[in-house]
């Protein structure tokens, strides 16, 4: 298929013009690389007759540049944090360093097959439980699985270890978990796939856990309570140690969604504050490349209570050997195949030990920094009801927007992107009317803060003088407003043929 | 204005009487704050409900919000229309984007219920 012909008049639109998907480029018998020539003649392989191919998959023919030009461009259709600024509140988009790309590709990790003897690895497990020791260091735990494969599945994990706990002790029917309205909103999710119950707490007026709520919800039933600290609003639980008083005396555990540790890391321990489990997401914390439903990591710590019920299987060094040990009897469960993400995990290793103690409390100061700068700026502009000190995100209202001219916090948040500026959070957390969630990241310089503020201001002035340009935006970038009804309604995510026939 | 042929609740539902039963959907105010509506959970007919129960979900593009039962009783019909054209909810939220009826169990739960002024106060403030 030839690529149409483009006059100059649209070329800043260019990159708009669908491209080809790699079946309908390249031509037959091209290809990137030859493997040698197999002369071990047939292979008997061991597969019924269903799973077998009938004919050969058919895989496009593309030369190596071909392929390169092709995911470029589609790199270059998108926002990512190599092109701009990125304020996605709670997702937490930063950068990922060079230097965790080297290490997690140095042939003594990237070549071993996990299948192979403990003997043949012993750099990796050691590394492995270096991680596992050092997030330990971070949370303030006795132990960490590294197994689980994202956010979500410690959160999974976390439900999992402390539901297993309750049934060792014959509390059977302790099977609701207590979760404040600012809470991400997969931990509900994660209660219920482990068959428990969660039980919503309403927010003080200041957005943070209200005592009174929480002492009349706990009783035999409560199996735990579930805290994002600092919350989704950015603000730090202050009654965090009463918190965990009142649920340990009725009998639960607490556990914290550390989505948010890269506002306290080196300050703070959740250990400390008296939680006994906590799960991290490494690309947020540990600048590991974002998941995206594809390869993450949400390692989860635990007390040395709650240790005998983590998955296998586990790592254990004896006398200088590593070696991977499984639970005794029907305690062992796997939640993933072999030892989770490993190479996600050596890229978070990379940056602890880069940076080391020092330097991630520094890492922590400067995102807790340069969001309290751009609340700051941002308050001239539109309304932060929660803004007694926020940590690493804050959230602001674009209900001003709205009070003004029929311009939503959508609109806003569209427009941004002809400014090069990702959108950040909008219509979370849910607390906040037309909230506007910002979290800038210790990686963003004054300059792009300044722009992001700047950027902001017109966006202000427009609403008033021209609001349909913001109610049509975006108009710089590749494509313009989606029906997003449309694509939550009607996806269509397989490639059918050339004809999507 | 707001319709003063029914009633309605803080979570900005509305329950009009027809007969023993009352026919519930989310108001005008609900369906534009909530944005693009792209899936509507309605409850299973026959189920039983005390007032104020989450009976099921409305999920827009901005967000998944609980739909609750303003009155108790059982449910004897629902939108059907919904599960293909959700958008109705958007385009007519107080006539063919209704969501559910319910037969009353106890009509004096009415009474407990705002009337068009006060839901006119309650999105004032």
């Amino acid at each position: 298929m030839s690529q149409p012909i483009l006059p100059p008049t649209v070329c800043q639109r260019w990159l708009g013009v669908q491209q080809p998907s790699l079946f309908e480029k390249g031509s037959l018998g091209r290809r990137a690389l030859e493997m040698p020539a197999w002369d071990g003649g047939e292979v008997a392989v061991d597969l019924p007759d269903e799973a077998r191919r009938a004919e050969p998959a058919d895989l496009p023919d593309l030369s190596e540049p071909e392929v390169m030009r092709h995911f470029t461009l589609l790199s270059n259709l998108n926002h990512h944090i190599e092109r701009g600024m990125y304020p996605l509140g709670s997702c937490t988009m930063k950068y990922n360093p060079r230097l965790n790309e080297q290490v997690a590709a140095m042939p003594g990790f990237s070549q071993l097959h996990p299948a192979q003897d403990a003997g043949d690895m012993q750099g990796l497990l050691a590394a492995l439980k270096l991680l596992e020791d050092s997030l330990c260091e971070v949370t303030g735990f006795d132990a960490c699985s590294l197994i689980p494969a994202a956010g979500a599945q410690g959160e999974y994990l976390g439900m999992m270890v402390i539901r297993a706990l309750h049934e060792a002790n014959g509390d059977h029917d302790r099977t609701e978990i207590l979760i404040p309205d600012s809470a991400h909103g997969t931990n509900p999710a994660s209660v219920v796939l482990m068959g428990m119950k969660p039980r919503t707490l309403k927010s003080r007026e200041d957005g943070r856990i209200d005592l009174d709520e929480l002492r009349a919800a706990v009783g035999p039933q409560t199996a735990g309570i579930m805290i994002t600290n600092p919350n989704t609003l950015g603000l730090f639980e202050k009654d965090i140690v009463e918190v965990a008083r009142i649920v340990h005396e009725a009998g639960g555990r607490l556990y914290m969604d550390g989505a948010n540790m890269n506002a306290i890391m080196g300050r703070a321990r959740p250990g400390d504050m008296g939680f006994d489990v906590v799960h991290m997401n490494l690309h947020k914390t540990f600048s590991t490349p974002h998941g995206g439903g594809g390869p993450g990591a949400g390692p989860t710590c635990v007390t040395a209570e709650l240790e005998p019920f983590l998955p296998g299987p586990r790592i254990e060094e004896t006398d200088g050997f590593f070696d991977f040990v499984r639970v005794p009897g029907p305690g062992d469960i796997a939640i993933h195949a072999w030892m989770g993400n490993v190479g996600v995990c050596l890229r978070a290793l990379a940056y602890i030990l880069r940076n080391g103690g020092d330097g991630l409390r520094r890492v922590s100061e400067m995102a807790v920094l340069n969001a309290n700068y751009l609340l700051k700026k941002i308050q001239g502009i539109m309304p932060v009801d929660h803004d007694d000190g926020c940590l690493h995100e804050f959230v602001a209202s674009g209900r001003v927007f709205k009070q003004q001219s029929e311009v939503r916090t959508l609109d806003v948040a569209k427009r941004l992107l002809d400014f090069g500026v990702h959108a950040p959070t909008i219509y979370f957390p849910l607390i906040v009317d037309e909230a506007f969630m910002v979290e800038p990241t210790e990686c963003e310089t004054r300059e792009s803060l300044d722009h992001f503020v700047a950027a902001l201001e017109q966006i202000k002035r427009e609403a008033e003088s021209r609001p349909e340009l913001l109610q049509t935006a975006p108009h710089a970038t590749p494509v313009g407003r989606l029906d997003e009804a449309k694509a939550a309604r009607d996806p269509d995510l397989r490639f059918l043929g050339p004809c999507n026939c | 204005m707001i319709p003063d042929d029914r009633k309605y609740t803080q979570e900005h539902e509305w329950v009009q009487v027809e007969g023993d039963a009352g026919v519930v959907g989310v108001t005008d105010h609900a369906a534009s704050e909530l944005g693009d509506i792209v899936y509507v959970d309605l409850p299973d007919v026959g189920a039983e409900f005390s007032a104020g129960d989450s009976v099921g979900s409305i999920e827009s593009v901005k967000a998944v919000a609980d739909l609750y039962i303003p009155v108790s009783g059982e449910i004897i019909e629902i939108n059907e229309a919904l599960d293909g054209d959700p958008a109705l909810v958007n385009n007519s939220p107080m006539d063919d984007g209704w969501m559910f009826k319910v037969r009353l169990a106890d009509p004096g739960e009415l009474e407990t219920l705002l009337d068009a002024a006060g839901y006119e106060d309650l999105l004032g403030k």
